[in-house]
């Protein structure tokens, strides 16, 4: 197969299928490579999706039938010592109705499998199965096309788009991307936890396809910098949980065993009672941030979503950014086809239309926070220790005076080895990280 | 806490390739040169143990996350994709 193409597309997730569904739209002959069996095979995500930047691109996704599990109408976000912990929520009656489908959860085999299929609808070409394991180039250095790992299976095409995710070894080969380093993903394994709907709506007070999601941070992760989330899908929870990897290599803690250990956590474990597992995944976070973010074109391709490192780890968004970088590099490939120029300088538009848009300002603001939360621990570990220490005095009718549970807390804190300028100097570098 | 991987990854969907996509380079560097052996912990599929004479690698339960690939000290491990369609698949993602 030596078959001409005007764009191949490596990796048919958020990212991909976006571009390939405006570029389809726009009558560009469309190829998209596939390495899973299916098109969400190996795909992972807690996993929220936003309804704006799935519209942007298929405005009528819910006629489509799109595989929503629920849609949510609340978030709560959970500070957990080891055995105890605070909650907040916000809860708002206008997200399941003129707000609905701002934010929906999936399962992610279910949903790309059924995103892949608009973009076939639309005219666009979809090869599951297919691993690109390197790219073709001319003689200047541009990029003309793919190789894949079937035999004879080379493609060429004038523009190529690599949208294959945050494990990249494509990326790494080509010297397109860099191999990341472990303080640069957050490694994170996912159970599904199998429940009725009727018990999840009743554990979670909501009814119909009305959802929750609960992001959760403190003392869940081994002291590592980390997180975990835990949300409601049509008849089954989501559970996940992710720390950096180098945290991982540092303290030897096996993922497989935190994961067990935060199901038996007071706040989960009620929720999840009597659910039995039915899956058991893993896969990165691009925790990079913005300064991890490659070069985003060159002479022939451009690179979207994971494999961009386009992810905002603050507010859970990485689909949405994913789908916004595809329909941005599908509208920049339209552009130039147009103009019969695959050049770099071209296809540079790309990268303006990012910088004007959410998706790197949101990047750009939260640079500093990556590093604060690696560098502060003591949120994992110290803090939430403390914190509990405080409720869990205050909250006990003893016959000691308040004054007196005061210096208690106060002597624990210091014991945790915290003081108040410590303390200070980290809310201080917090502002700082995400103002 | 002791969790037993295997019941873990039995809820998975394999499709095996006899041929394994990962490889160590050079066994020698696990163990006389490499004193975290990180392969050992971080793995979620826990693909790699310590045997008697040198670390095995089961890649039948690998998750495919790249872990074990950018976290070796020594940048030991030859890691590719599964053949197309082969390795995990998500059932639910």
């Amino acid at each position: 197969m030596k078959a001409a193409f005007d764009v191949a597309i490596v990796g048919a997730g958020p990212a991909g299928i976006s571009a390939a569904c405006i570029l389809a739209d726009a009558g560009v002959k469309t190829i998209v490579f596939e390495r899973g069996e299916y098109p969400g095979a190996k795909n992972l995500s807690g996993a929220v999706l936003y309804g704006y930047d799935l519209a942007r691109i298929l405005p009528d996704f819910a006629e489509r039938k799109c595989p929503i599990e629920r849609n949510i109408i609340e978030s709560r976000i959970w500070y957990l010592s080891r055995d105890s912990g605070f909650s907040v929520g916000y809860r708002d009656a206008a997200l399941g109705t003129e707000r609905k489908h701002n934010a929906f959860t999936v399962l992610r085999a279910k949903f790309d499998r059924w995103y892949a299929e608009q973009a076939q609808k639309k005219g666009a070409l979809v090869v599951p199965a297919t691993v690109v394991v390197d790219l073709l180039r001319d003689s200047r250095g541009a990029v003309t096309g793919v190789a894949t790992g079937r035999a004879e299976g080379e493609v060429r095409a004038r523009i190529t788009l690599l949208a294959d995710g945050v494990n990249s070894p494509l990326a790494v080969r080509t010297g397109f991307r860099l191999e990341p380093k472990p303080e640069q993903v957050a490694l994170a394994v996912k159970e599904l936890i199998d429940l009725p709907a009727a018990v999840i709506e009743q554990r979670f007070g909501v009814s119909g396809i009305d959802g929750v999601t609960a992001e959760i941070m403190g003392g869940v992760t081994g002291g590592m910098d980390g997180v975990a989330a835990l949300y409601t899908n049509r008849n089954s929870l989501s559970l996940s949980v992710g720390a950096n990897l180098a945290d991982f290599a540092a303290t030897k803690i096996k993922p497989y065993e935190l994961i067990e250990e935060f199901k038996q956590h007071p706040m989960v474990a009620p929720l999840i009672s009597g659910g039995k597992s039915l899956e058991y995944i893993a896969h990165w976070l691009a925790e990079g941030g913005y300064d991890a973010i490659p070069r985003l074109c060159g002479d022939g391709y451009l690179i979207a979503g994971d494999s961009a490192m386009l992810f905002n780890a603050l507010h859970r968004e990485g689909n949405n950014l994913a789908m916004a970088s595809g329909r941005m590099a599908a509208e920049t490939i339209i552009e130039a086809l147009g103009r019969d120029d695959c050049s770099r300088k071209a296809l540079s538009r790309y990268g303006e239309r990012l910088a004007e848009s959410y998706v790197l300002k949101d990047m750009k603001k939260y640079r500093r926070f990556g590093r604060f939360m690696h560098h502060h621990k003591e949120l994992f570990n110290e803090m939430p220790r403390a914190a509990s220490f405080a409720a869990r005095e205050m909250l006990t009718v003893n016959g000691v005076g308040k004054k007196q549970k005061q210096k208690l807390i106060m002597q624990n804190f210091r014991g945790e080895k915290m003081s108040i300028f410590r303390l200070a100097r980290l809310l201080w570098q917090g502002w700082r990280a995400v103002k | 806490m002791t969790v037993k991987i295997e019941d873990k990854l039995f809820l998975d969907r394999f499709k095996v390739d006899e041929e394994s996509h990962l490889r160590i380079i050079d066994g020698e560097i696990c163990l006389k040169k490499c004193l975290q052996q990180s392969c050992l912990y971080l793995c979620p599929g826990n693909v790699y143990r310590l045997e008697v004479d040198r670390i095995s690698v089961r890649h039948e339960g690998c998750l495919e996350c790249g872990s074990c690939r950018i976290a070796c000290p020594h940048l030991n491990i030859e890691w590719r994709f599964p053949k197309g369609g082969y390795g995990v698949s998500h059932k639910f993602g």
